[in-house]
Formats: structure tokens, C-alpha cells, sequence
């Protein structure tokens, strides 16, 4: 690493620590979360970034080296996805060339992909449910794994091993086990993409924001497996099984964001909350269902030396004083529209908070507008450190100076 | 009206309301009467939300029940004349957003609310929006939309209805997930609807009922 650039990194690094410990930085930080603003700034329809990892290289670095943000993202896990999507037939996501046109960011397809009535196969296996009945729902080329029989009974000599290999060689489930080979290639071009762009962003000065990534228990029920409206049921007709399915998924979200940690070799976990927010179920909802494995799952990442940085989506202004309940200075809250002047209150001595300018101003807003917002957030949100400047979500169609102005006046007001 | 068959529903207690209103039936009680209670219900529950004490999924759990409750009444009215409606109102999802909860969320309580509402889906895209609204003649027209994306197809349909000189004959509300008064003035709409129920205190507001 040349000198320079590893300075650059250690510094960059200390001020989101700083930040996040809730101790004054040298200046508030400043990180966003791209989403597809890399590929229009460096004028690609998103379709191309999907499917093309050398302009995905090309479209982030030169976001990156222009901006000069105090962390990178990766842009590999949740860009690069159009041949594995197309190789899997997948079905929860709408596409550029699969629903959408070229220049649309990609969209997920709401649905119910676990009926009411399967909580209880659901609970009893989970990984069987997943493979036998999940992935064929939401991977057409993965029709065929319905073929199989419950892989649990398969033991030994003569409990399962003679006819229960059987239906591996239907036509069906031979097709989604090719469809699973093509898939791990795909796969491992993807991980050896995210592990080169992450060494090289390093050796440029840059920290990733984000090590791993995981849901809120209900949020991985209710976006993936349940659907809104289907879980929204759930909380009145079968409220217990709703709360021992997230118990049930709480240990895989811990496993899934370790794991992206000891691979990418930093702390902080990406968690967006999606279905908790204000408005999308009451106060004894949310202590009910909500949160309860939330806290469990962001202690046992704390405990574990690791950074949970919840996304909290909409508006959450009515849940400060209960989300505020974790270890002070171990967790990073980007708050997309809670009222900042509040969260500020709340937070204080608590949470670092990240965010806030909202992406309507940066989108049809003017550089001075986007000026006046983020001087009121530094004075409100700044004093005593536990700040980061972003928007307030991804920033695909925020406007080009908006964006400039966003961090040249972040990075000179910003300063302690 | 049946005061218990309101409070029940609008307490979201499923299985009583439901098994009441099976009661009611087998004592005769006229369907017309229960769909009433019904709609009474979801007035209060509709109440409710405005002032915080219930949320988006009580009002679904309470389209649940109504549909429920529909499906056991329908069957027994005769054929009576359509209910006067209050007014029409056009809604879509706008051209390259395929998001529907918010969208499906207000076009639900519009339709308690007694209006005539024309649901015309998702990524709707902008010659849709025209030739439905001449068709439908809609007095009010809603945007939905979640991502930014939709910040400039919004823009772009209120333009074409604008061109087609429509403009004045609709008011045009906007809704959903990054949706703002920034945007409203962005996009030339009416008005702004943070949640299903200011939708409907719009259309109250502007056609009256």
C-alpha cells in the first residue's frame, strides 16, 4: 500500500470508529450507500452494471476517487447479480431485461412464498423447507428440488440410503442440480470480483462501510418468506408461530453476518430494517414481534466484537426511546425520515446516528438546498461527535451536483 | 344497528365477528344491515388510524374481516341498485415502479370510503394514465409510487395530462415511500398523501362526501 493511501485509510478508518464510538472525530464522516447512482454518473444504464463486472470496476471507482468518501461499498454482492439471477430464473426480483427496462433499478416482487399453513414445516426444518419447498417457489430453473424427499431421512444402509437417492435422477431434479452447478460459478466469479475490488479499494485508502450483512429476524420472514401483508395477518392469527419462526431464524442472520466479517475482515454488519417502522405495525407490535430477536441478534453481534448498523427505513421517530436500549457507542443507526432533532435526544450518549438528508432534496433539489439541509443536520446532529453525513437512502437518482455539494460542504463544515 | 357487530369489527376481533355475524343471519337479520355495521366499523377503524392508535396492519387485518364478512353477505342480497358513490377516483403505480402495497392499501380504503375507484395497476405507463382518466373521467387521480424513479414518471404523466388538457377536470395526490411536499411541487401534483387515510381525506376534501 503506497504510503499515502495507507494513511488515507487509517484515518478514514478512525473517523468512522470515532464516530460510532460516540468520541469527536476530525470531522463528521461522510458515507453513502450508492445503490445505482455509480452507473448513471458514469453514464451506464444499470442494466450494464448488472451484467458486465468490469463496468461495475469502471463505475464505482470512479465514483469513488472523484467523491471521496471516508468508506467504500462493494459493489459486487448487490450489483453484479444479472447472470446469476438469470441463471437461477429468479422470481422475487424484477430486472433491466426481465420485467424493467435497461435503465430501471432492479425491484422485488412481493409474495407470499411460504403459505400460512407451512409455519409448522417451516419450524420443524428449516433447511428442508428451504430447499424442498422455498427455492423451487423462488428459482424456476430450481422447480425439480420439489421432487425430492425430505433429505433428513437419508441415514444409512438400510434406513434411507437404498431408494432414497432415487429421485436424483428424475429429469427434473438433474436440471436444477445443473442449474446449481452454473449458479456456483456464477457465485464464485461474484466472491472472487468482491475479494479483488475489496483488497484494491484498500490499498486506495478506502474502508468498506460494511464487513457483513444480515435482516431483523421478522424482516427475513416477512420480505422473503411471508410477504407484508401475509406476516402483517400473521401478528393476529398465529402470533406465537410468527414469534418462534424468528426465533428459529434469529441464529441464521447471527451465522450470516460472521461469516461476511471474517471474510471481508471488518466488523460493521449492514442490517435494513424494512417492516418495524413506524406506521407498519403498533408500539406492542413492535416490542412483541419486533424487536425482541432485533436486540438479541445486535448484542450477540456486539459480544462478538462486530458493529450492527441498522438501516432504519421510513420514519421510526415513535421507537427511539425503545431502539435505544443497546450497549452505548457499539452500533451505527442510519435513520432514513425519524425526525433528527429528536433521534439527536434520544441517542445522544447511546448510538451513533448516520443519514437523514433526504433523498427528495438531492434528487429535485438545488446545491444550496442540499447545503442548507446538511448545515442543519451538522448542528444538530454533530455536536460531541456520533454523526455520519448520508442521504437519507441509496442515492441512485440524486443529480450529479447535488451530490458534490453534499460532500464539499460536509467535509468544510464538518470539521471539529 | 348492531352495536356489538361495529365494536367487535372495529376491534379487529376475527373469529367473534365472524361468528356473530353467521349468528345474525340465521335470526334473520336483513344482509343489507350487516354490510352497514360493516362499513360503520371501518369508519372507526379508520378513525382510529388517523389518530395513531391503529396501524397498517390493523386496517388490513380489518379489509380481512370485511371481505370475510362480504363473502358471507353477498350471496343473500338481491339484486339491488348499486350504491350511490361519492365520486370516481383513478389510481396506478407509475410507469417502471412495480410496487402495490401502499397503492392496493388506498385504493381499499377509498373503496369503504364509498367511492368509485379504478385501480389501474402497476408501472402504469403514461398514455395508460390519459386514455383511462377520458374513459373514466376520474375527479381525482392518484399517483403511487416507491422508489425515485418514479419522481420523473410522475412528472411525466401529470405533464401528459396537462398537454392533453385535463388538467383542469382532476386534482392529482401523489403517495408513497419516498414521496414528499419536495416532490409534490417537483412533480406539478396537488397534493401530497403521507398514509392511506389522508388519500382518502383528499378526495373528501376535494369532491366532497
Amino acid at each position: 500500500m503506497a504510503e499515502n493511501a495507507a494513511k488515507l485509510f487509517d484515518e478514514r478508518e478512525r473517523r468512522i470508529s470515532d464516530a460510532i464510538a460516540l468520541r469527536v472525530p476530525d470531522r463528521v464522516p461522510i458515507l453513502v450507500f450508492f445503490g445505482f447512482f455509480p452507473a448513471r454518473y458514469a453514464g451506464m444504464t444499470v442494466q450494464e452494471v448488472m451484467y458486465d463486472p468490469e463496468k461495475i470496476w469502471q463505475a464505482q471507482t470512479k465514483t469513488l476517487f472523484d467523491f471521496q468518501p471516508d468508506g467504500d461499498q462493494n459493489p459486487y454482492l448487490l450489483r453484479y447479480l444479472g447472470p446469476i439471477l438469470e441463471t437461477l430464473d429468479f422470481k422475487q426480483l424484477k430486472w433491466p431485461g426481465h420485467g424493467l427496462t435497461s435503465d430501471h433499478t432492479y425491484q422485488f416482487v412481493e409474495g407470499e412464498y411460504m403459505k400460512a399453513e407451512e409455519y409448522d414445516a417451516f419450524l420443524s426444518d428449516p433447511t428442508d423447507f428451504i430447499i424442498r419447498r422455498y427455492w423451487p417457489r423462488v428459482c424456476g430453473k430450481l422447480q425439480g428440488l420439489e421432487k425430492l424427499p425430505p433429505l433428513h431421512n437419508i441415514i444409512s444402509y438400510y434406513m434411507g440410503i437404498p431408494t432414497g437417492f432415487g429421485a436424483f435422477s428424475l429429469p427434473e431434479v438433474i436440471e436444477a442440480l445443473e442449474t446449481l452447478k452454473v449458479a456456483g460459478q456464477e457465485s464464485a466469479k461474484i466472491g472472487s470480483y468482491v475479494r479483488k475490488f475489496g483488497i484494491e479499494m484498500k490499498e486506495a485508502g478506502y474502508p468498506v462501510q460494511f464487513g457483513g450483512i444480515c435482516q431483523a429476524p421478522y424482516d427475513t420472514l416477512g420480505d422473503f418468506f411471508r410477504g407484508t401483508k401475509g406476516i402483517m395477518l400473521d401478528m393476529y392469527r398465529r402470533p406465537e408461530k410468527l414469534i418462534k419462526a424468528c426465533e428459529k431464524i434469529l441464529p441464521f442472520m447471527f451465522e450470516m453476518a460472521v461469516a461476511g466479517t471474517k471474510i471481508s475482515g471488518n466488523p460493521r454488519v449492514f442490517i435494513p430494517i424494512h417492516k418495524g417502522v413506524d406506521g407498519f405495525m403498533s408500539m406492542d407490535q413492535f416490542k412483541k414481534f419486533f424487536w425482541p430477536t432485533l436486540k438479541d441478534l445486535m448484542v450477540a453481534l456486539i459480544n462478538e466484537g462486530l458493529v450492527p448498523c441498522p438501516l432504519w427505513e421510513g420514519d421510526c421517530t415513535s421507537r427511539l426511546d425503545v431502539i435505544k436500549d443497546i450497549p452505548p457507542g457499539k452500533a451505527c443507526y442510519a435513520l432514513e425520515a425519524t425526525d433528527i432533532v429528536k433521534a439527536k435526544e434520544a441517542f445522544r450518549d447511546r448510538v451513533c446516528i448516520r443519514g437523514n438528508l433526504p433523498l427528495s432534496i438531492l434528487a429535485t433539489g438545488t446545491p444550496d438546498d442540499v447545503r442548507a439541509y446538511c448545515k442543519k443536520l451538522i448542528d444538530i446532529a454533530g455536536p460531541g461527535g456520533g454523526y455520519i453525513m448520508d442521504s437519507s437512502t441509496g442515492l441512485d437518482d440524486a443529480k450529479t451536483e447535488n451530490v458534490k455539494a453534499m460532500f464539499e460542504f460536509t467535509k468544510e463544515y464538518g470539521v471539529y | 344497528m348492531d352495536t356489538k357487530l361495529v365494536e367487535l369489527m372495529a376491534d379487529l376481533m376475527e373469529e367473534e365477528t365472524i361468528t356473530l355475524v353467521k349468528e345474525l343471519i340465521e335470526r334473520g337479520a336483513n344482509p343489507m344491515d350487516i354490510l352497514d355495521d360493516a362499513r360503520s366499523a371501518m369508519e372507526l377503524v379508520g378513525k382510529r388510524f388517523e389518530t395513531s392508535e391503529y396501524f397498517i396492519p390493523d386496517l388490513i387485518m380489518a379489509g380481512e374481516i370485511l371481505k370475510e364478512i362480504s363473502e358471507i353477505v353477498k350471496p343473500l342480497l338481491e339484486k339491488s341498485g348499486a350504491n350511490a358513490k361519492k365520486g370516481k377516483v383513478l389510481i396506478g403505480t407509475v410507469a417502471g415502479d412495480i410496487h402495490d402495497i401502499g397503492k392496493d392499501i388506498v385504493t381499499f380504503m377509498l373503496d369503504v370510503s364509498g367511492f368509485d375507484v379504478l385501480d389501474i395497476g402497476i408501472d402504469v405507463p403514461v398514455q395508460i394514465f390519459i386514455d383511462k382518466i377520458k374513459e373514466f373521467q376520474p375527479q381525482v387521480v392518484g399517483l403511487s409510487g416507491f422508489l425515485t424513479l418514479a419522481f420523473d414518471s410522475m412528472k411525466k404523466t401529470v405533464e401528459a395530462i396537462e398537454k392533453e388538457g385535463l388538467r383542469d377536470k382532476v386534482k392529482i395526490m401523489i403517495g408513497g415511500g419516498q414521496m414528499d411536499e419536495t416532490v409534490k411541487v417537483y412533480v406539478g401534483a396537488d397534493a401530497y398523501g403521507k398514509d392511506a387515510v389522508a388519500g382518502v381525506q383528499l378526495c373528501k376534501q376535494w369532491i366532497g362526501g
